[in-house]
């Protein structure tokens, strides 16, 4: 072949590349011209959708953060508060584009402790609602709060973590097949946590604009960031051990524990939940066992304090990340992204420790389906199951 | 204003403007939130629960303020035997109408407007209503009056449904005198009357027929000097289900959502005021009119011309159900006095209204 002929080839692929991308311009604008579903009688009104993504309350009143949704723009005629009409204000005012948000400011008494409806009627009268079950003041963003949600969250991740981590001398003196038992009861905690954090991650991205697609975008995000945490963590051509497994499983739980901070910012943010002693107890005992997965790995090798401390951050101080947004930014679309992404990472983990598990095994007794493997895996489960009743907030 | 400092007693001095720094301070953070940023309507009334923005009349075709005082009174000639004949003429139109500001509703309307044009007749008179229905679906007139079987405007009775591009004549004579209604009785009924196919049909007391009350029938007559010394309002208290899920989202008293709290109804101190209240008001089973400040005498029907109810600050009536209030402000502090649905759920949703009392 002449170069004449690779370079007359090479720009028949360029034309190739270029025509459907032509054709399809000019489909969709015959399309809008010529609207060739008339046919089909497709004269429904146009589908307005409005989420309220994000409520404030304070002293001058009530003020809405809302995303436009549906196929045709939204505009926001009147607002109803407990089947009353109120003045509003909107900025910007004026029609809402697709997915584009507008803050609604209503200059209203609400009452402290109390629930709220919330109707917003769109031009052609299509009602939005939007509940504010109890009716708190926003917590608004000042140093003490900042502080107060920060202990909240070192409470929630770091304490714990670090409590478990302190289990890690007498770890040590565990034997093989108490090593064993032991990584079974991390992926019986894993498992916990994987399916905690889906659901999570889901509940979340039902309250978000349908055009973001929560629920896939959960599972998307979990899928990709397991993939690229594989493909990291085995990039030198084996599966991850000591130090590395601890450090992986310190990110995978980082990133619940993120999670876990958000859903309780957020809930404590639009007063859903009270914040008690008996909640934050509830929450140390339930992630203890997270700082014990977290050592397990390390057993076989000197460690030192620095990487202890290392390992604790990266797995608890998520979580005052995690109650700083829910409280202050919180938004669906993204708490849901976060969770979808710690979910991926937990499912490494999960394959990693499995991995480990099942390599020392061999080493060992050379079946890793032994009856002491089964119940550590079942006390994992047990203990998280247990705990949880502490924390549903 | 007064030292019984009660939670409606300051909700009215708020309201009214006139002690309202009492307010003004309880809820300040409120009032100065909503002074700086809201959109600042011509009325008085800074209390924010009220709908955002003017209600286009223009494009609706029909003024609120018009609806209460523009008598349709027919295009009037001799009988043969010397009786006046009436005629009307009435159109169902397809149309959608602004009902709170930003807020439409594909409405069925007679003659474009909703209430329909407000016949008034004289009793006795003959009447003769041209219908066309130039809307999409079968439609009637249904007069609430005495007539024949034939003539009741009724589906599937007499001349039944008039469909689409069709026309019908209704004839009968006007009585019994009193403050009436006509409504399309198509069916679904429930749909035809509250997409907005109702209207006032008054028919004023001839005072030759009642030599007993000829001074009072003579003030109910329009055209005659005793009537012109009343105000005379027509209010249809209705609602308006704008998301058909078989409740209203707007109520009010001639369809525009607090278009009397907006604009109050200005009337003259010294003058009596004499309303006709006809509730047409889908779904719920009563609406009702309160009076603030001042009490009145009510004619149920108007079919009498002794009132009914004397001294009375509230009245209901269930759907059709209808009547006449006489009062006076007479010798009263000059101001704005209220007057709504006691159904607060009502008032809230827009049948909210003022007078205001000039000396």
């Amino acid at each position: 072949m002449s170069s004449g002929s690779l370079r007359k080839g090479r720009g028949n692929a360029w034309l190739w590349a270029g025509v459907p991308l032509v054709l399809l311009a000019l489909l969709i604008g015959l399309f809008l011209v010529t609207d060739p579903l008339k046919p089909l009688g497709v004269s429904a009104p146009p589908i307005e959708k409005l989420t309220v993504e994000r409520v404030t309350l304070d002293d001058e009143g009530i003020h809405l953060q809302v995303r436009a949704d549906g196929s045709e723009p939204v505009s926001i005629a009147q607002i109803q508060i407990d089947g009353a009409y109120w003045m509003f204000s909107q900025t910007p005012p004026g029609e809402l584009g697709r997915l584009q948000t507008a803050r609604i400011d209503i200059p209203y008494a609400w009452v402290q402790d109390e629930t709220h409806h919330l109707t917003l009627l769109s031009k052609t009268g299509v009602p939005f609602e939007h509940e504010i079950a109890v009716a708190v003041p926003t917590p608004k963003f000042s140093l003490s709060r900042l502080l107060a949600f920060a202990l909240l969250g070192i409470y929630v991740g770091v304490v714990p973590v670090t409590l478990g981590l302190l289990f890690y001398p007498y770890l040590k003196t565990l034997g093989q097949r108490g090593l064993q038992f032991l990584l079974a009861l991390t992926l019986g905690l894993l498992a916990f946590l994987l399916i905690d954090t889906l659901q999570e991650g889901l509940e979340l991205a039902a309250g978000a604009t349908a055009a973001f697609q929560g629920g896939s975008l959960v599972w998307l995000a979990a899928g990709l960031s397991f993939l690229i945490l594989i493909v990291v963590g085995r990039r030198e051509g084996h599966a991850p051990e000591d130090l590395a497994l601890a450090t992986y499983l310190a990110l995978g739980i980082g990133l619940h524990n993120l999670g876990e901070g958000l859903a309780i910012g957020a809930a404590f943010g639009i007063g859903e939940a009270a914040l008690g002693s008996f909640l934050v107890i509830g929450f140390t005992l339930h992630n203890i066992t997270e700082g014990i997965g977290i050592a397990a790995p390390l057993t076989k090798r000197k460690t030192s304090l620095l990487t202890f401390i290392g390992l604790a951050s990266l797995a608890g101080l998520p979580a005052v990340i995690g109650t700083w947004t829910g409280a202050f930014a919180f938004s669906p679309q993204w708490a849901a992204l976060f969770l979808g992404v710690g979910a991926g990472a937990i499912l490494q983990v999960i394959v990693e420790v499995g991995a480990y598990l099942a390599r020392t095994s061999r080493q060992s007794q050379g079946n890793w389906l032994t009856l002491s493997n089964l119940v550590g895996f079942s006390m994992g489960l047990a203990i998280m199951y247990f705990t949880a009743f502490f924390v549903n907030i | 204003m007064s030292k019984q400092t009660t939670r409606r007693a300051l909700l009215k001095n708020g309201l009214f403007g006139g002690a309202g720094f009492v307010f003004h301070q309880l809820i300040n953070p409120f009032m100065k939130a909503q002074e700086s940023t809201l959109v600042t309507q011509h009325n008085q009334h800074q209390t924010g629960m009220m709908t955002v923005g003017e209600v286009d009349n223009n494009r609706n075709g029909f003024d609120p303020h018009d609806i209460l005082t523009d008598w349709d009174t027919g295009e009037v000639s001799t009988l043969e035997d010397g009786r006046t004949l009436r005629e009307f003429t009435i159109a169902a139109v397809d149309k959608e109408i602004e009902i709170a500001p930003g807020l439409y509703f594909p409405a069925w309307t007679y003659n474009g407007r909703v209430p329909g044009p407000s016949l008034r007749a004289k009793e006795g008179d003959r009447i003769r209503v041209h219908f066309g229905n130039g809307g999409s679906h079968p439609h009637t007139i249904h007069f609430h009056g005495i007539h024949s079987a034939f003539m009741d405007g009724v589906s599937g009775i007499g001349r039944g449904a008039i469909n689409p591009g069709e026309t019908f004549t209704y004839e009968f004579d006007a009585k019994p005198f009193g403050c009436h209604l006509y409504h399309c009785h198509a069916i679904p009924l429930k749909r035809h009357i509250h997409k907005g196919l109702y209207g006032a049909f008054i028919i004023d007391p001839d005072p030759e027929k009642h030599p007993d009350n000829a001074e009072v029938a003579r003030s109910r007559l329009l055209g005659t000097p005793e009537n012109s010394e009343w105000q005379e309002f027509m209010m249809v208290m209705n609602g308006f289900d704008v998301n058909f899920d078989d409740e209203n989202e707007v109520y009010a008293a001639n369809s525009i959502a607090h278009a009397y709290m907006k604009r109050p109804i200005q009337i003259e101190r010294d003058r009596p005021v004499r309303i006709y209240l006809i509730n047409i008001t889908e779904f719920d089973p009563i609406n009702s009119f309160h009076l603030h400040g001042n009490f009145f005498n009510y004619f149920d029907h108007g079919t009498t011309l002794t009132a009914t109810l004397k001294t009375v600050d509230t009245v209901m009536q269930c759907q059709a159900q209808r009547g006449i209030l006489e009062f006076s402000f007479a010798g009263f502090e000059p101001g704005q006095y209220m007057f709504h649905a006691h159904q607060s759920e009502f008032a809230e949703l827009g049948w909210m209204s003022v007078f205001e009392v000039l000396a």
